[in-house]
């Protein structure tokens, strides 16, 4: 697939984003006054940030709000439903926080259910693909969720946590991969099942449609990145989960240790992402005798 | 909504006949040829005639080999468009609803007006059948020529895709796969119409017939006989002819004498 820099963008942020949001929620002894202000404004900047950014890869984005309306079957409308209602939510609460400070408790649960939600409808939009073998599975929400919420420990200062929760989303990442590395085999999809030719012996691509790469092989079947797959997975591994655990345990935990420990989280988060969209094979390739 | 019809009054499609295809491209461009000029937005090309030229396209042809060990290569042309598949995974992912299955024919369409162009029924199509076009920025695809089939503006005989009407091999069949005894449903059941992709539970509606086989080197040739002899000797006119040329010299000596 082809790695859209707005859709790298808009996961890795909002994920984040809705993360702190989600520890916000559930804080028993919430900031208040201006400390609520930033921590808000920060989860609701990469939130917001990372969905508008989303916008950028449409073909028609003033027609956007056409999208809201197919929640009953589309993972997507879905998504765009529960940002809303979470960002609402969370910013009922985050407003009798900063003005009134006081914790409403019951909408802080609530949006932080939502903020989670949408991490979760975020992840079904790719894990509900069967074109796509590699995403197509449960692990891949988990991969989301356990990303969003380690990440949204980490900037809401719950160190303790945030330590704990990116040992797990490290778990999660390992094992995403390792399946998915034979996910496409495992699935049984080849040129034979896709020319229906198999069962006469092996198929092979002798010339494709077009002289020139079409807007199919651009969108899916991307080579770049995985020729250095296993260094960006190391890479990938290194700044989301090493780095920021040893900032964390060395460093006395600050404003500045926890920043530092967070950018490079989000690099990280970031780089695992460009790899989560460049190394998935949809089964468009096999007719171009491509992955 | 995206709902997917859970039956469909008829099931309009094609049956392509990957026997008789002769890889000649011809429906690919009648089909760009009309559906750039009618319904919905034009399909655009890009560099049409710099470097890497693109272009969005309803219908593309592909060119396989297929191998059986210890017999001849065999080349099979392939054409792709939309398969309008029963349970259409493009649809239902749909955020806007502009993508839709309709009840009375089974045709899938798009609503230009209603796409955001989010790419996501691309990706959920494992066929490739749409494409996005670059220029309008909204997703194209196979209509069924939704606007000749039933436009009565038109000539009988021209009231079906373009690709069928215009297919000089006869490869390509339009007809109601709804009806069992439709020319597509009798030429499906007779010739082993296949699904591509049945493991991933599409249920396409477009059948493609697989290739007769062919002949193989160490078959006896029914022609054989046919190419004996008929006479021997020369007989009559021809016959002394040859007989008072051979007694002159001169004769230009046969193969077998000179090895």
């Amino acid at each position: 697939m082809h790695p859209a820099a707005s859709v790298i963008i808009f996961t890795t942020l909002s994920g984040i984003g809705l993360g702190m949001l989600a520890w916000l929620g559930i804080d028993p002894t919430p900031p208040t006054g201006w400390a609520a202000f930033w921590n808000f404004l920060l989860a609701f900047a990469l939130t917001v940030g990372g969905l508008i950014s989303s916008t950028f890869h449409l073909g028609h984005p003033e027609r956007a709000l056409k999208a809201f309306t197919q929640w009953r079957t589309s993972w997507l409308s879905r998504e765009g439903v529960c940002s809303v209602a979470a960002l609402s939510v969370m910013g009922l609460y985050a407003a009798g926080l900063v003005f009134f400070a006081k914790p409403i408790a019951p909408l802080g649960y609530i949006g932080a259910g939502l903020s989670l939600l949408t991490v979760y409808t975020t992840s079904m939009i790719y894990a509900q693909l069967a074109t796509i073998p590699r995403w197509n599975t449960p692990l891949t929400s988990v991969l989301y969720l356990s990303l969003a919420i380690a990440g949204g420990a980490l900037l809401a200062g719950r160190t303790g946590a945030a330590m704990a929760l990116l040992l797990v989303a490290a778990g999660a990442q390992l094992i995403w991969w390792m399946k998915g590395d034979t996910a496409f085999a495992d699935r049984g999809s080849d040129l034979g099942t896709a020319t229906g030719l198999g069962d006469r012996g092996e198929v092979r691509s002798l010339a494709h449609p077009h002289t020139s790469p079409n807007y199919l092989m651009r969108e899916f079947v991307y080579v770049v990145a995985r020729k250095h797959v296993q260094k960006l997975r190391i890479i990938a591994m290194l700044l989301m989960v090493a780095l920021p655990l040893l900032i964390l345990v060395a460093l006395p935990a600050n404003l500045f240790v926890i920043a530092l420990a967070a950018a490079s989280h989000l690099a990280g988060v970031a780089t695992s992402r460009w790899l989560f969209f460049a190394e998935a094979e949809h089964t468009v390739g096999i007719y171009y005798g491509m992955r | 909504m995206t709902d997917l019809p859970t039956t469909t009054d008829k099931k309009l499609g094609l049956v392509i006949d990957l026997d008789t295809c002769v890889g000649c491209h011809a429906c690919v461009i009648s089909c760009k040829g009309w559906n750039t000029e009618n319904y919905g937005a034009p399909l655009s090309d890009q560099r049409p005639y710099g470097e890497e030229p693109m272009g969005t396209f309803l219908n593309r042809v592909h060119s396989y080999e297929v191998k059986a060990e210890g017999q001849a290569a065999q080349t099979v042309h392939f054409p792709k468009s939309c398969l309008h598949c029963e349970n259409a995974p493009c649809v239902t992912v749909c955020p806007t609803g502009a993508s839709y299955k309709r009840k009375e024919d089974g045709i899938v369409l798009v609503n230009e007006q209603s796409c955001i162009g989010c790419g996501l029924c691309a990706w959920a199509c494992p066929y490739g059948a749409r494409e996005l076009d670059q220029e309008e920025g909204v997703m194209k695809k196979c209509t069924l020529c939704v606007d000749r089939i039933y436009n009565e503006n038109l000539p009988e005989e021209d009231r079906q895709p373009a690709c069928v009407r215009t297919c000089p091999a006869g490869a390509r069949h339009f007809g109601d796969f709804a009806d069992p005894e439709s020319n597509v449903s009798i030429l499906t059941a007779e010739r082993g119409g296949m699904d591509l992709m049945p493991e991933l539970d599409t249920a396409p509606v477009n059948k493609y017939l697989p290739p007769r086989l062919k002949d193989s080197f160490d078959d006896e040739s029914i022609l054989a006989p046919f190419l004996d002899p008929v006479a021997e000797e020369t007989q009559g006119f021809m016959g002394w002819l040859d007989k008072q040329l051979s007694r002159l010299p001169g004769d230009t000596k046969t193969q077998s004498e000179d090895v």
